[in-house]
């Protein structure tokens, strides 16, 4: 069929503006400020090691809160009926809409120290706690941000689950923690695996949460590049070898999780 | 198959899960009416932070971007898209695979590598097209702004629509799109009256998420703008400077705006299933076209 030139122009377009770029990517990463090669970008990533690491454990922490705080949401949620899960769903989801900016500031006047949480605590001869600028205030932002990611994915492979499996392992004497590991976990593996990387690599490489509720300590990989391109230390080789080593993180990352998970998976998941 | 009656502990559960998730957004609605400027002490009720929105050049003049921007990208992105998918949807598996991979890219790739990645590109062709005008005698130009913001908005939108409109390729019965070859009808026109037909739900879909998108998009669009300014890119300028109302009052009607066009979609969906739930099961069965899909994967 003659049908296949129709995916010439986007062939095009992808060669140009997706692979192109990539290559430009690992072109500066490779090269100093002259054009010359070198690995200097590369090995002076090692001074920021310990934001590196830091953006990791954040990102970790945050995706495991997620899981966590998902996984009962989103088997309720696929046990209702059908009405009412299209109303709970649309209700899970509505905040997502909500420009994730917006959403950031909110929470930022809610931690302050004299904001509306310290406030509430102070009734009770609580607090002030110091809440914003802290790692925390980061993992928060980013659970906030992101969790629907984790319950989308979880809630589609376990409207799939038949609930007779559940009743089968009742009815042979499991009780619910057993339930849950010998049933549900391994069936809902695709999705969990899944939504580990959805909130994983968008956790790992922001820079809006970090800055607006980490404050200047809790820097992430996001801010180290964004500081490279359009702050102030202006250096795009040491940007462009800063995004090849988060790409490969991200790659390392999804190469785990995705063991699990089949191509089907991800084209229902959208 | 049984559905539970969600117990206390759930409904409990719920009720935390929806308080943390709905808080900051009340709270961000309550305090758009707070007459005083602090964030924590309601002084008194007033309109004056919306008033104040409607007449800020900046926010006005970013909207205007963004609409701008998300009508030629997401119509541009339609087009191209639904091209695309159709010839993805003829190629053979082993091609199909690593086209397949190449669209997943900018959908899983961190949103600041591909802002990022783009930008040394543009960076690279303003250098190229400076020089190939410098050499004609003519006047340089600025590539950021508009186009770049189009192009890139155009690349991360890509995969949303081919993902909505391959389905639908999927689904439909080649024997129909025969039939009209059969009848007489050239491929173009076969593919106008009858393909195009039946895949318009999936490139509406498509349309409309690459749209919100576009117009929600900030990592990317910050890195790729130059001076322009699109809304998100505005909205996070006022969040620098600390304490500015107006941001409660531009999320409150945001918030207002989304809940209609969700609701409104909402309740467009369940006409319709009522009114596909009278005309017969057979034809409500998407679960027949699923296993249709399947058994063409399987091919």
């Amino acid at each position: 069929m003659k049908a296949k030139i129709c995916a010439a122009p986007y062939l095009l377009w992808s060669a140009v503006f997706i692979i192109c770029p990539l290559g430009v990517v690992v072109y500066f990463a490779l090269t100093d400020k002259a054009g010359n090669f070198t690995l200097n970008n590369l090995i002076s990533i090692g001074e920021y090691s310990t934001v590196f690491m830091r953006s990791i454990l954040l990102a970790a922490v945050a995706t495991a809160i997620c899981l966590v705080l998902a996984y009962p949401i989103s088997y309720m949620l696929s046990r209702m009926r059908k009405s009412r899960q299209h109303m709970m769903q649309m209700l899970v989801l509505l905040p997502m809409w909500m420009n994730f900016l917006l959403r950031t500031y909110a929470w930022m006047t809610l931690l302050e120290t004299n904001g509306l949480i310290n406030k509430f605590l102070g009734f009770f001869g609580l607090g002030p706690f110091q809440m914003i600028n802290t790692p925390g205030a980061v993992v928060l932002g980013m659970v906030y941000n992101y969790l629907p990611f984790m319950i989308l994915p979880l809630y589609t492979v376990m409207i799939k689950i038949d609930g007779s499996l559940i009743e089968a392992a009742q009815d042979l004497g499991c009780s619910m923690t057993q339930i849950l590991r010998k049933v549900l976990l391994p069936l809902s593996v695709p999705g969990i695996s899944t939504g580990i990387t959805m909130v994983f690599v968008p956790s790992v490489s922001t820079f809006i949460i970090s800055r607006m509720l980490g404050g200047g300590n809790n820097l992430l990989i996001g801010d180290l590049i964004e500081l490279q391109f359009l702050g102030n230390s202006y250096n795009y080789n040491l940007g462009s070898a800063m995004s090849l080593v988060l790409m490969i993180l991200v790659l390392v990352c999804m190469g785990i999780t995705n063991t699990f998970s089949n191509e089907e998976e991800l084209e229902g998941s959208i | 198959m049984t559905r539970h009656k969600t117990s206390v502990w759930g409904k409990l559960y719920w009720a935390l899960f929806l308080t943390f998730m709905y808080l900051p957004i009340a709270v961000m609605i309550v305090f758009s009416f707070n007459e005083s400027k602090s964030r924590t002490l309601f002084t008194g009720f007033t309109t004056k932070w919306y008033t104040n929105l409607f007449h800020n050049e900046m926010i006005l003049n970013s909207l205007a971007v963004s609409l701008l921007i998300a009508a030629i990208s997401s119509v541009l992105v339609a087009v191209l898209g639904t091209a695309a998918a159709v010839g993805i949807n003829s190629m053979k598996r082993k091609s199909r695979a690593v086209v397949m991979n190449i669209t997943y890219i900018p959908y899983l790739n961190p949103e600041i590598i591909t802002g990022v990645s783009m930008m040394l590109l543009f960076v690279m062709g303003q250098g190229g097209v400076n020089w190939v005008l410098e050499k004609l005698n003519m006047p340089q130009t600025v590539l950021f702004g508009i186009p770049t913001l189009v192009i890139a908005h155009i690349t991360f939108n890509l995969p949303i629509v081919i993902f909505s409109v391959l389905p639908k390729l999927k689904q439909m019965d080649i024997r129909l799109y025969e039939a009209a070859l059969d009848l007489g009808c050239n491929p173009a026109q076969a593919f106008f009256k009858v393909v195009l037909p039946e895949i318009m739900p999936g490139i509406t879909a498509g349309f409309l998420m690459a749209f919100t998108y576009s117009i929600d998009d900030f990592i990317i669009s910050y890195f790729t703008s130059g001076t322009v300014q699109t809304l998100p890119i505005a909205i996070y300028s006022m969040t620098r400077k600390k304490v500015s109302p107006e941001i409660n009052a531009l999320s409150t009607i945001m918030f207002g705006v989304i809940l209609l066009i969700v609701m409104l979609n909402s309740w467009r969906e369940d006409h319709r299933e009522k009114r596909l739930a009278r005309k017969g099961p057979e034809e409500t069965g998407t679960a027949g076209g699923r296993a249709e899909r399947k058994r063409r994967g399987k091919k």
